[in-house]
């Protein structure tokens, strides 16, 4: 396939970035989209010219690194895949795709492609732990009965890899669906019920100063999440938050 | 407590739900001048004299409706700070509706048909009572309304407004359950309700200007 690509390019957090064309071609439908990049970047090199930066790490759909906005969608056109699961098939001969970095100003830019996304580093640690005594007294998980649907519900919100797609989609660069994945696997096992009302309030506190904007139920993040993450976490969410509030 | 991004959705929320209430009890008498102009002028005399309607709860509604539009221009604009770099191609439409990426211009048209709204019925009513002091007539009130949907211009654009209060309805409703904390296997359900109070509650508004343009 022969392709034009527009890529964002800016040099640094503090330059103006825009997009720049260039051709490629002889690309392979069987490429994954990452492996595409490698063949531009290998052009690139060649050439002389800087290559373009972009996050990426296991390439197997499970670490959350990697991070473009492929044709106006995060990740791309596909469904319940990142970036890097993307295939070229899903392109055709001739197309212009348009590459940008997942764009928030919780989450800005490094440089080209690559985005800070340490802002959702900071709101995990504001509360997404359970704190347990080390000291040799632990209790074996496994001990606790657990009702099935609930430890389904929790390991399908654990399944959240912190990518950022939700926040990338939505509208309002709202991280919602992400803090309310992190609240509800623990709000909804017993481990996690201790701390509840501190994880919630901290979490979204931390959430509101990153400077996420308000969720508005568009619905795009739960679209786009490669991970399948429900809205109905949000709704968990918000009740949690209404409970602790009232509690004090 | 209302300085946070939850209490701001919840707040909105439902601010929403008490103006859905107010708009089917609304609708409720304004059905009834199809119907029976003598029940309408009875609902509408008691409505406008009951002093707990109009000292209680016409404040209430007022401050609601004041509240539900200013919180949804605070979150507006608090949302388009938080993306301040705005991509170069977004799909929105691949993800979300329509109706759903653009309640602010919906529910700007709606402030705006609220606005020719008090003009036309509440600013003569506050008038007629508190201002120029008229003895009351329990019968004025149906003439009054069908007087109103006289003009053509005047009822295509109440035709019009209630289009964009049926978009706003649309996804609002729905998602004010969702915001308080409410999705779970009844969603679908509450859905579909909402949908049919959305869609059907602004057609027979509609209705009911055609109807007395037609027969008044």
């Amino acid at each position: 396939m022969n392709l034009t690509l527009k890529i964002w390019r800016q040099a640094n957090a503090d330059a103006k970035g825009e997009m720049v064309t260039y051709s490629i071609a002889d690309v392979s439908p069987d490429m994954s989209f990452l492996e595409m990049m490698d063949m531009h970047n290998e052009q690139l090199i060649g050439n002389g010219e800087d290559p373009v930066a972009f996050d990426h790490d296991c390439r197997e759909g499970i670490c959350g690194m990697c991070s473009m906005f492929i044709n106006g969608e995060a990740h791309g056109p596909d469904r319940l895949v990142t970036t890097c699961q993307l295939h070229m098939r899903k392109f055709k001969d001739g197309d212009t795709i348009t590459i940008e970095p997942f764009r928030a100003n919780a989450f800005p830019v490094i440089k080209d492609l690559a985005v800070d996304r340490s802002a959702f580093d900071r709101i995990q640690q504001a509360g997404g732990f359970v704190s347990v005594n080390t000291s040799g007294n632990t209790q074996d998980a496994n001990a606790i009965p657990i009702d099935k649907h609930d430890a389904d519900k929790a390991f399908d919100a654990a399944t959240c890899i912190g990518c950022g797609a939700c926040v990338a989609s939505c509208k309002n660069a709202s991280a919602m669906l992400f803090v309310s994945a992190k609240v509800s696997q623990y709000a909804l096992l017993p481990q996690g019920k201790v701390e509840a009302t501190d994880r919630v309030m901290s979490m979204v506190n931390q959430m509101d100063e990153e400077g996420f904007g308000n969720c508005t139920n568009t619905g795009a993040c739960e679209v786009e999440c490669p991970k399948g993450i429900s809205l109905e976490n949000i709704a968990r969410m918000n009740r949690e938050f209404m409970s602790a509030t009232l509690k004090g | 407590m209302i300085t946070t991004s939850i209490a701001r959705k919840v707040a909105m929320a439902l601010s929403g739900l008490f103006l859905i209430l107010f708009l089917g009890q609304h609708f409720t008498i304004n059905v009834t001048s199809v119907f029976s102009e003598k029940t309408f002028n009875f609902l509408s005399h008691f409505m406008g004299n009951n002093p707990l309607v109009q000292f209680v709860l016409q404040p209430i509604l007022i401050f609601g409706v004041v509240f539900h539009f200013v919180m949804g221009f605070v979150l507006e604009l608090k949302n388009n700070k938080s993306r301040s770099s705005k991509y170069v191609s977004f799909k929105g439409a691949a993800n979300a509706s329509w109706v759903s990426r653009n309640m602010i211009l919906s529910g700007i048209v709606v402030l705006s048909f609220l606005g020719l709204h008090f003009y036309d019925f509440w600013v003569p009513e506050m008038n007629y009572k508190y201002v120029e002091i008229l003895p009351k007539d329990p019968d004025r009130y149906y003439g009054e309304l069908v007087h109103k949907f006289h003009s053509p211009v005047r009822v295509g654009i109440y035709a019009l407004s209630f289009v964009f209060l049926a978009l706003h309805l649309y996804h609002g409703f729905a998602s004010s359950f969702q915001s308080v904390g409410l999705n779970n296997k009844y969603t679908r359900g509450v859905k579909w309700l909402t949908s049919a109070f959305a869609l059907g509650i602004p057609a027979g508004f509609i209705f009911i200007a055609i109807f007395h343009h037609l027969n008044g």
